[in-house]
């Protein structure tokens, strides 16, 4: 996804203004830009969330129409922020899925390419249950020198979780136990 | 954190170290300037002055890394004090909740007597050979009756009692001393002892709010044991307004840890199987603490009862008395092996992993070494990302001056949706489980990591029924059923707080919980935060108390918004909480009541307020020691389990300017050298460099530095640098700057500030400045990686990366 | 008729800027994003303050200022905004009434008759307006901050009355995007009547604790501000001008110069002439 500067613009649909100056050109007398419009409350269904970034657990509405984020700001109700957020907080919306930076499909790379290349959800689920069978399989411990069950894979790791929910961080915990993973480690310890 | 932000505002004396609140919690300091508004006084201990400072009554500068000498002479002048002014401090609290009493070992010896060592200590000072460099703690234990109960000195006058050893211990930290190894100024050292000890009286309180200041050390644990002795000796664990308060650096980083997404706990941290639990038995025996103190609660006790329900959790009907409710399914690890961040990455380099899941994180970039750490991400067969980006990580084959050729490892890159694309919870630094709803559609074909996981999950599961494999049980022996399509995150919720399997219904409370396979739980310590929809009938998602959002205070109007979502354990806001009363049940803090005994309520009297540790009767009319999660039911003044001492002493950081003023032994010496060929020395290196974060970016950069508005807002990574430094250096505000360490260089922009000041100590000069690590080479703004710079050493006791002390130098690009 | 005010208090103000990227996000000001190309400086200037300036797409921006004195070190933070003045420099030069008091007292501006002629940036004593002049066709619009509140860019599109009664009645709601943002309350939305009264005690407050030169920023400034700030030391530590006036040129341009234009009629269409002239001269002198 290599994308220009000024893709992100047409993306973002920031650019109005380049659009009215072409008006503007072509008769050559509507000079004048016209009014950017906000309307009074930003339309849309409201939905409260918490920031995902630092632990203070702000509280946060999304406004959305039709699936899209129109507004976001504090919760003025959140005993956390008041209604308040700092600058991450506030900038939040560029995370929605308008930002053309933002992940459409499933990627691959294969070994000693220099390109991504797309790859369709069941192919690539596929795939990766199979390397983790193989390697699980190949590397896999189920007693120790001693004779103690171990049941473990050391060639397995798995990083990850303080950017999930709780109930992925769950699943997670579950998965990756089951698989044999000893080599399970997340943001916490660094 | 004991407490919650909102707790803040209570405090009577706010002490900021190892953490800057204002840049890195914005929107929870307001809850700091409600408390300022009271007349609360604020303290902020840095290296530098921050934007907490810029707020703060006090600041006081310290050399990165001297924290415990810092404490430790805070500790010394309130034991001077406490013999001067006993009246201003709470000795009931000191003697009956604390183990000050405690008789130890009378083999004991501490850093006085052993040039900086504990007594018990096997290899050679400045040993690096792992396997050497331990203690044995024998002689730290405490001395015990023939019941197995501590023997207490009620007075505090034996000389082997807890409370004389500490008085002993720290009375070395003078304000000189503290001088001369954190470069703080004596009468500024002194005003922030005057302030925070002014919380040691009976009706104050005192916070201390920490972050990975305190943590990222190589003594990071023992840092937080200094702050849990200072705060244990002015009462003010269990209190509203005191505690100790780990500010979460991550939105869900209390979530992840509770889930133990962490090689040495599962689930409700309990502890992780290890080789030698031959049976579930040996596992619950090996695991569970004891005692024999009518008056100790234990709660620990109940370990049986947690590990039984997540087991029927997992594993569902497959679990059974006949084979141990599955716990052979789990893995072991092998008894004392570090699996942590470190040594993974270590085994990676040494090609011993050979596939790697990596869910929202970018270690290419937040990782110690990250040269390393890249490099041995090059020796993976396999790597899975899911992120909403591309990532440093994801895209570590094609990072800068690598031949994308050359590097054999496949890699699959997983589009996730966002926080408010998918529905779900996440748990904040005040413990609270908040539900997020669904509120735009990802992009394109993104999908939510609950999704993918279950996908995953059940194609294993198939893979393992129909070929088989090695204990291919563990896997096809889950119980794995969340729905067809999309799994539903209300199940999963659910199975998390457990059920009656009895009767089908969720449990109520942990205190349901049972070790014979009846009951269930995914986490013992959320029991209780999704009910039955009668139980909870009001909240916005009936039963789910994480959506709750009644804003109602309570009795006592101490901000405790108990009806605010939920907290664990039991919706506890503040933990500890039986110590913030007296023998009697009364709070020490008539103003600010956590819980009051009320003997009018029920039939034998009850508690109001929070919920309490426990609803037994105060101490006085048979009630139990305040400290529940502790065996012994008092807090630990004196801290026999720690792996580098039962206290904290001031060692240097694995690379640093001077020697140790206080004894011959430089450094910690029990923690794990990996490379001791990349250790820096002042020499070359003369210079100290921490790591830390700005409010405009985020960790590893994934979710800031691809939104141009905080990109403008703060465009490049800097080094900031006294003014001092930039004259002997010739560097110019605004100049390119190489700053270098043993592992590395980076090339950062010079912000030469006056907020910085070299510091002077025993009459030399060190200087110190600091680096922001949200940079890497991939998304719209890129730049150098901080962490290229920091090394591979870790805490002696958690294994956490020194990021925050390590010697650099800096010239002009 | 009641005039609203925002008040800023420093004292309070951690510089954690929710409010620079709020007044982005609801004013959707995302049209730039910043690169060097795109005429936003994208570097770092040794500072924690960025970006260095103000723009048409940045109303807002804090500033930040160490001051040293006897050893005690103070990091002092402020806001560089519309200060929405009563004797507003801006609405006296502007030639053809586009920038105006609205009914709340906040200085607003008609984007459609805007001609660019960029006479108000050269007459606000805070340096405040920024132009984004489009050097192919010469069209260039003055943007600053409309408090949220001016005609066109509203949040509250409203009489004074009408506003009056939604401030009432909504508790708040209708406040612009800094002050909902703001974490530790350093900024307040109400009558300016009020908030007088509110910075005063403040002032007050600050010097009983010690700060002598305390002082309530913008009550009586150019006729009274409608930003006002609550301020731990004299405005020139805070890099604010003491005692800011309009220069007498504004004022000849407002009360002779354009008086006499108008009597020639047809200004619109001259301003938008010299507008194009002006254009055109940049652009040739940019070609050369």
């Amino acid at each position: 996804m290599e994308l220009s500067r000024r893709d992100f613009l047409k993306a973002s649909g920031a650019g109005v203004g380049g659009i009215f100056l072409l008006g503007a050109l072509s008769d050559g007398v509507a000079l004048a830009a016209p009014v950017k419009q906000i309307p009074l409350k930003k339309q849309g269904q409201e939905f409260s969330t918490i920031c995902p970034y630092d632990g203070s657990g702000c509280g946060f509405i999304v406004t959305s129409k039709d699936g899209k984020v129109v507004n976001i700001e504090g919760d003025p109700e959140h005993p956390v922020n008041r209604g308040g957020s700092c600058a991450k907080g506030a900038s939040m919306r560029q995370l929605s899925a308008d930002n053309p930076w933002r992940l459409t499909k499933p990627l691959y790379r294969a070994p000693g390419a220099s390109e991504w290349q797309p790859m369709e959800w069941d192919e690539t689920l596929d795939r990766i249950a199979r390397r983790i069978k193989n390697t699980r399989d190949t590397s896999f411990i189920e007693r120790d020198s001693k004779g103690n069950i171990v049941n473990r894979t050391e060639a397995i790791a798995n990083l990850g979780g303080s950017a999930l929910d709780n109930e992925e961080c769950y699943l997670l915990s579950k998965l990756a136990r089951a698989l044999g993973i000893v080599y399970l480690e997340h943001h916490a310890r660094i | 954190m004991t407490n919650h932000w909102n707790d803040l505002a209570n405090s009577d004396v706010l002490m900021a170290i190892g953490g800057n609140p204002a840049e890195n919690h914005p929107a929870a300091f307001g809850h700091i300037t409600i408390a300022k508004e009271r007349g609360a006084k604020l303290i902020s201990v840095d290296p530098r002055f921050t934007r907490t400072s810029s707020k703060a009554d006090i600041y006081a500068p310290i050399r990165s890394g001297t924290d415990i000498a810092f404490i430790g002479g805070m500790i010394n002048y309130i034991l001077n004090d406490i013999e001067s002014n006993p009246g201003n401090y709470n000795l009931t609290y000191i003697r009956e909740y604390t183990n000050a009493t405690f008789l130890i070992n009378p083999d004991y010896k501490g850093p006085a007597d052993l040039e900086g060592l504990f007594s018990g200590y096997s290899g050679s000072s400045n040993e690096i050979d792992g396997t050497k460099r331990n203690y044995n703690k024998s002689t730290w234990q405490f001395q015990r009756d023939e019941n197995g109960i501590p023997k207490r000195d009620m007075t505090m006058k034996d000389p082997n009692c807890a409370y004389q050893l500490i008085k002993k211990h720290f009375e070395r930290y003078t304000p000189e001393k503290v001088n001369a190894i954190c470069g703080t100024p004596i009468d500024t050292f002194l005003e922030v002892c005057r302030t925070f000890a002014a919380s040691g009286q009976v009706g104050k309180s005192g916070t201390i709010l920490y972050a990975m200041g305190t943590t990222q050390h190589t003594y990071g644990a023992q840092n937080i044991r200094s702050y849990t002795i200072l705060q244990l000796l002015l009462a003010n664990i269990g209190i509203a307004g005191g505690g100790i308060n780990a500010m979460r650096g991550e939105s869900n980083v209390q979530g992840s840890t509770d889930y133990c997404l962490l090689y040495h706990i599962i689930p409700g941290y309990l502890k992780v199987p290890v080789d030698s639990d031959t049976t579930l038995a040996k596992y619950i025996t090996r695991t569970t603490p004891t005692s024999n103190d009518p008056l100790s609660l234990n709660w620990w006790k109940n370990t049986d009862k947690y590990i039984v329900s997540l087991l029927k959790a997992w594993y569902g009907d497959n679990a059974t008395t006949s084979n141990d409710f599955g716990f052979h399914y789990l893995p072991k690890i092998t008894s004392g092996q570090d699996y942590s961040h470190i040594s993974l990455f270590e085994a990676m380099n040494e090609g011993v992993i050979k596939g790697l899941m990596v869910w929202g994180q970018n270690p290419a970039v937040g990782g110690p070494n990250a040269d390393l750490e890249r490099t041995a991400m090059d020796k993976l067969d396999w790597m899975v990302v899911s992120d909403i980006w591309q990532t440093e990580t994801a895209n570590h084959w094609k990072r800068p001056g690598v031949n994308p050729a050359e590097i054999g490892t496949e890699v699959f890159l997983l589009p996730a949706k966002n926080s408010w694309e998918k529905e779900g919870s996440v748990t904040n630094s005040s413990r609270w489980m908040q539900w997020r709803y669904k509120a735009a559609d990802g992009p394109g074909e993104a999908e939510d990591d609950l999704w993918m996981l279950d996908k995953l999950a059940k194609r294993l599961m198939q893979l393992y029924t129909d070929e088989g494999g090695p204990s291919a049980e563990c896997i096809n022996k889950l119980d794995w059923d969340y729905g067809d399509d999309h799994p539903d995150v209300h199940a999963v919720a659910k199975e998390i707080n457990g059920y009656d399997l009895t009767t089908g219904k969720l449990v109520a409370s942990f205190s349901g919980l049972k070790a014979d396979g009846t009951t269930s739980s995914g986490n013992w310590l959320y029991c209780n935060s999704y009910v039955e929809p009668d139980a909870e009938p009001d909240a916005p998602i009936p039963g789910n108390r994480a959506s709750r959002r009644n804003l109602d205070d309570g009795p006592f109007n101490i901000g405790l918004h108990a009806k605010w979502a939920w907290c664990w354990p039991v919706n506890r806001r503040i933990i500890y909480n039986r110590a913030s009363v007296d023998l009697d049940g009364n709070p020490w803090d008539a103003e600010h009541p956590v819980i009051k005994w009320n003997p009018a309520k029920g039939d034998s009297g009850g508690w109001d307020g929070d919920v309490p540790d426990g609803g037994a009767a105060p101490m006085n009319q048979g009630g139990y020691y305040p400290f529940i999660m502790k065996a012994d039911g008092l807090s630990n003044m004196f801290g026999p389990g720690m792996a580098d001492g039962p206290l904290p002493e001031h060692y240097e950081p694995w690379e640093a300017p001077i020697d140790n003023t206080m004894s011959k032994q430089k450094n910690n010496p029990v923690f794990k050298i990996w490379r001791p060929d990349q250790q820096g020395t002042p020499d070359k290196y003369p210079i100290v460099c921490s790591t830390y974060r700005v409010c405009e970016h985020w960790q590893g950069g994934q979710m800031t530095r691809n939104m141009p508005w905080v990109i403008e807002a703060q465009p490049e990574p800097f080094c900031e640098m006294s003014e001092e430094l930039a004259e002997e250096k010739g560097i110019a505000n605004g100049d390119k700057v190489i700053v270098e360490s043993a592992r590395g260089q980076v090339k950062f922009v010079a912000l030469v500030t006056k907020r910085f000041k070299p510091f002077k100590m025993n009459g030399s000069t060190v200087h110190q400045v600091g680096i922001i690590w949200h940079w890497g080479y991939t998304g719209l703004s890129t730049g150098d990686s901080a962490n290229i710079l920091t090394p591979h050493v870790g805490d002696a006791n958690t294994m956490i990366p020194e990021y925050k002390a390590f010697l650099v130098n800096v010239r002009k690009a | 008729m009641a005039d609203k005010a925002i008040l800023y208090d420093a004292s309070k103000c951690t510089a954690c800027r929710g409010c620079q990227v709020m007044c982005k996000q609801w004013n959707e000001n995302d049209e730039v994003i910043p690169t060097e190309e795109n005429g936003v400086d994208s570097r770092n200037w040794g500072s924690y303050e960025n970006p260095k300036d103000l723009s048409p797409t940045t109303w807002l921006k804090m500033r930040f200022t160490e001051v040293e004195e006897n050893g005690q070190m103070r990091w002092l933070f402020t806001r560089q905004a519309c200060m929405h003045c009563t004797d507003a420099g801006c609405v006296q030069v502007c030639p053809n009434g586009s920038l105006y008091h609205n009914d709340l007292g906040f200085v607003a501006y008609n984007k459609d008759t805007c001609t660019g002629c960029g006479y108000c940036i050269d007459a606000c004593p805070f340096g405040i307006p920024r132009s984004d002049r489009n050097l192919l066709t010469g069209i260039a619009k003055m943007d600053k901050c409309t408090a949220c509140t001016s005609q066109g860019y509203n949040r509250i599109e409203a009489t004074a009355a009408e506003a009056d009664a939604m401030y009432e009645s909504w508790k708040g709601e209708l406040i612009p995007a800094c002050v909902k943002a703001c974490p530790p309350g350093a900024l307040k939305y109400g009558y300016r009547d009020t908030l007088v009264a509110e910075g005063r005690a403040r002032v007050d407050y600050l010097k009983s604790q010690g700060r002598g030169n305390a002082t309530l920023y913008g009550e009586n400034e150019l006729g009274g501000l409608h930003v006002m700030y609550v301020l731990e030391d004299s405005p020139d530590v805070y890099g604010l001008p003491v005692s800011p006036s309009i220069s007498a040129a504004t004022i000849a341009w407002k009360d002779v110069i354009q008086p006499v234009g108008w009597a020639v009629g047809g200004l619109a269409i001259v301003g938008l002439g010299l507008n194009w002239l002006v254009a055109r001269a940049n652009i040739n002198k940019e070609a050369k």
